[in-house]
């Protein structure tokens, strides 16, 4: 935890009792409570209404997922990445595909690369959208939420056209896609990029402008530079907070190089600011899928190698070969060569890396997953010490974090 | 006034109705709310979702009954009955049409000279049911809640009374009838903007007081998880939830009363149905279904002020505006009329 985050707590309690004896009162929030997204449990100690020290306590939603990686074959251990972080499970499965590719040194596609990025951007949309929506329900405001709700349902729908599935989309591949977009598709995000900033300024018009909105966050959990960096935070709670820092623009990947986009940095490191840049992002991030969408060419899919991709139906009832490596894929799947990569890409809740670790073998040795809500959550607290108990429920809710990326 | 055994009837005629009322106030709510949040809501039980409120009651009255085991049993039990009690009682003063007009009985139950005192004391008497409760539990979340809640309604209920005297003053009666009677606004137009700040303040106070968004504070969800009502299960739990939307009722009826002309229609229907604007239910149902939409409206749009903010804002603004008020309809009273 963060070191000084006590000692703030007891220079309040100087300030606001002096020698007077006071006692805290510990009040245990969650694993089961409205506010927590989930099962992230704080034990909070409350003077008052004041909050001296939320500390989190994990580990309600561990799954164990790393460990059970460890006996999948490489293609299978999608199924896990993208129920991690179920709000954004592309991120997910980018950042371990990205990883496993690395290993393999696989040649993807130009237009699977497009697609990546694509439907990643339309998933960090639609996971602002849900932290957004979720963040004004824990300030009371119900309406807001079915607004943003109702603009995530098309990019589930779209999610849903491309993968078959509205949530664990499980749709890429080491080596390129699982298959290519259905007809249509392009038109429907065109559409959806159309219609998508007007949303968007309701949605600002909707608290932007609430003076009791502004009043519960312009101030509210000021999260220092310092503090950020030093607890380890990522994403837009950490540009809120003055660290220009995004992995799209600093370390491309997936050929984030060639798309023009703006990263949304804010001084002020408030609840606001962490609401104003998620908005922010979510406007970039249309561009982003604007480009994508109208660079995306004809072309492969998967990486041609035999060895990585399943060969195309067709030729399983010409090709003997193609029968033989179709089995050896199915079957034990590939073998990367020896060695360990990580790849840090930019989730939606901050830098996302997969370390992965190849023992040659046709299953991961060691797969550890840097998750950005672990650290996340770890700001909580500091930024909550000295504000009101519905503060630190604002704190919470403009972390953004997911329990099942948090406990893995 | 009525014998006894038809006050009697007329007591226990008001309480189903307003039970009723709160049931179908209850389904009033979750369809408009859906309305404003692209929702269809509840409409599977019965016509258009008519009898979802039968079944939720059903519902209700089955679900286990918890009692806590460090609660303090007598107490926890009795805190749901003096909330609804309460709430129950506070509509006895107000009258619903002229005299005589209930099949020649009264349409009221009591015609009390302090009337407008009675409505404000039993209100408040209320919020012991509030505290108790969360007292009762015994458990953390209930106990902020109820504090919040009691901190709240003693705070606003300065803003309601303040409010108050300038009603007071035009009419020079406490009792409802009378004030109906004399309609505060027809007294003299340079009163107007007195009684409309004080209208205005009147309504936030009122908001307050009955725990409407925005100052939801005492059952606010996402942090005290339900508030003084958390450890509260089955009948104990509606009967809670009863006491809160009966409030809303009469605090819509209190408002109508005072400030909107009670029973009372607006003079232009006579022309079309002779005594059209004398017909006793009509108009201060009217006036009650007008007031409690607003209520659900701003649930739907508006958020939840934090404790601190919401203590201020009463003490600083609101008790300033109501002073105000009384200070201006004081003083065109006295100097000018």
């Amino acid at each position: 935890m963060n070191a000084d985050a006590p000692g703030r707590a007891d220079v309040l309690r100087e300030e606001r009792h002096g020698d007077f004896d006071t006692k805290l009162m510990r009040i245990n929030v969650g694993p089961v409570h409205p506010a927590t997204h989930g099962v992230l449990r704080l034990v909070v100690d409350l003077d008052g209404e004041t909050v001296m020290g939320a500390t989190p306590r994990i580990g309600y939603l561990h799954t164990g997922f790393e460990k059970t990686m460890e006996h999948r074959t490489w293609q299978q251990v999608v199924t896990y990445t993208n129920r991690m972080d179920y709000a954004h499970a592309l991120g997910h499965d980018l950042a371990y595909v990205l990883a496993a590719e690395k290993l393999l040194d696989a040649r993807v596609p130009e237009r699977a690369q497009r697609i990546r990025v694509l439907l990643t951007e339309l998933n960090r949309i639609a996971s602002h959208l849900l932290g957004l929506g979720t963040g004004l329900l824990d300030m009371g405001a119900l309406t807001p939420f079915f607004y943003t709700m109702r603009e995530r349902e098309r990019i589930l729908d779209l999610l849903e056209m491309v993968s078959g599935v509205r949530m664990n989309y499980g749709y890429f591949r080491v080596g390129g896609l699982s298959r290519d977009l259905p007809d249509g598709f392009e038109a429907k995000v065109q559409a959806f990029i159309d219609d998508f900033p007007a949303a968007l300024e309701q949605y600002f018009a909707m608290f932007l402008e609430n003076e009791i909105w502004l009043a519960r966050t312009r101030g509210v959990g000021v999260l220092s530079r310092e503090t950020a960096l030093e607890v380890g935070l990522t994403g837009p709670s950490a540009r809120a907070s003055g660290l220009d820092v995004d992995l799209r623009r600093d370390a491309p990947y997936s050929g984030y190089e060639d798309y023009t986009f703006d990263v949304p940095v804010a001084e002020e490191g408030d609840a606001y600011q962490r609401f104003v840049v998620r908005g922010e992002e979510m406007q970039q991030s249309l561009r982003i899928v604007q480009q994508a969408l109208t660079r995306l060419e004809p072309g492969p899919i998967r990486d041609p190698d035999r060895r990585i991709s399943l060969p195309e139906r067709h030729e399983l009832e010409t090709s003997m070969e193609a029968v033989i490596f179709h089995f050896k894929l199915v079957t034990e799947g590939f073998h990367p060569p020896m060695g360990e990569v990580y790849v840090g890409t930019e989730s939606a809740r901050g830098e996302l890396g997969y370390y992965l670790v190849s023992d040659g073998g046709s299953m991961p040795y060691r797969v550890k997953v840097r998750t950005p809500s672990l650290p996340n959550i770890q700001a909580i607290e500091p930024a909550s010490i000295g504000g009101t108990f519905a503060d630190m429920v604002v704190n919470i809710a403009t972390m953004d974090p997911v329990m099942g990326d948090v406990d893995k | 006034m009525d014998p006894y055994w038809v006050i009697f009837l007329k007591a226990l005629v008001m309480s189903v109705l307003l039970l009723g009322g709160f049931a179908y106030l209850t389904w009033l709510q979750r369809r408009l709310l859906a309305r404003f949040q692209h929702r269809i809501g509840p409409n599977r039980t019965g016509w258009e979702g008519l009898l979802q409120p039968i079944a939720d009651a059903i519902k209700m009255i089955f679900k286990q009954d918890v009692t806590p085991t460090h609660a303090d049993k007598v107490v926890f039990i009795l805190a749901p009955g003096i909330s609804v009690v309460f709430a129950l009682v506070a509509f006895g003063a107000i009258p619903a049409g002229p005299a005589n007009s209930l099949f020649g009985m009264d349409p009221w139950i009591v015609d009390l000279d302090i009337g407008l005192l009675y409505v404000l004391a039993t209100t408040s008497i209320g919020v012991y049911g509030i505290f108790l409760g969360g007292w009762a539990a015994n458990s953390k979340y209930s106990l902020l809640g109820s504090l919040r809640s009691s901190a709240q309604i003693i705070s606003y209920e300065l803003g309601l009374g303040l409010s108050v005297l300038s009603v007071i003053m035009i009419a020079g009666t406490l009792n409802l009838r009378e004030i109906v009677e004399i309609n505060v606004w027809s007294v003299s137009p340079l009163l107007w903007p007195g009684l409309l700040v004080a209208l205005f303040a009147f309504w936030i106070s009122a908001t307050a007081e009955v725990s409407n968004v925005p100052f939801d504070l005492p059952e606010a969800e996402q942090e005290l998880v339900a508030g003084y009502i958390t450890e509260y299960s089955s009948l104990k739990f509606a009967l809670f939830f009863m006491a809160e939307y009966v409030g809303m009722i009469t605090a819509s009826a209190f408002i109508s009363t005072l400030f909107l002309g009670g029973w009372k229609g607006p003079g232009f229907v006579d022309a079309l149905v002779p005594g059209m604007s004398e017909w006793p239910f009509v108009w201060l149902f009217l006036k009650i279904f007008v007031l409690l939409t607003i209520f659900i409206w701003l649930q739907a749009s508006l958020m939840r002020f934090r404790y601190d903010q919401l203590m201020r804002f009463g003490w600083v603004w609101l008790f300033e505006i109501a002073l105000g008020a009384a200070l201006l309809t004081g003083a065109v009273i006295a100097f000018v009329l």
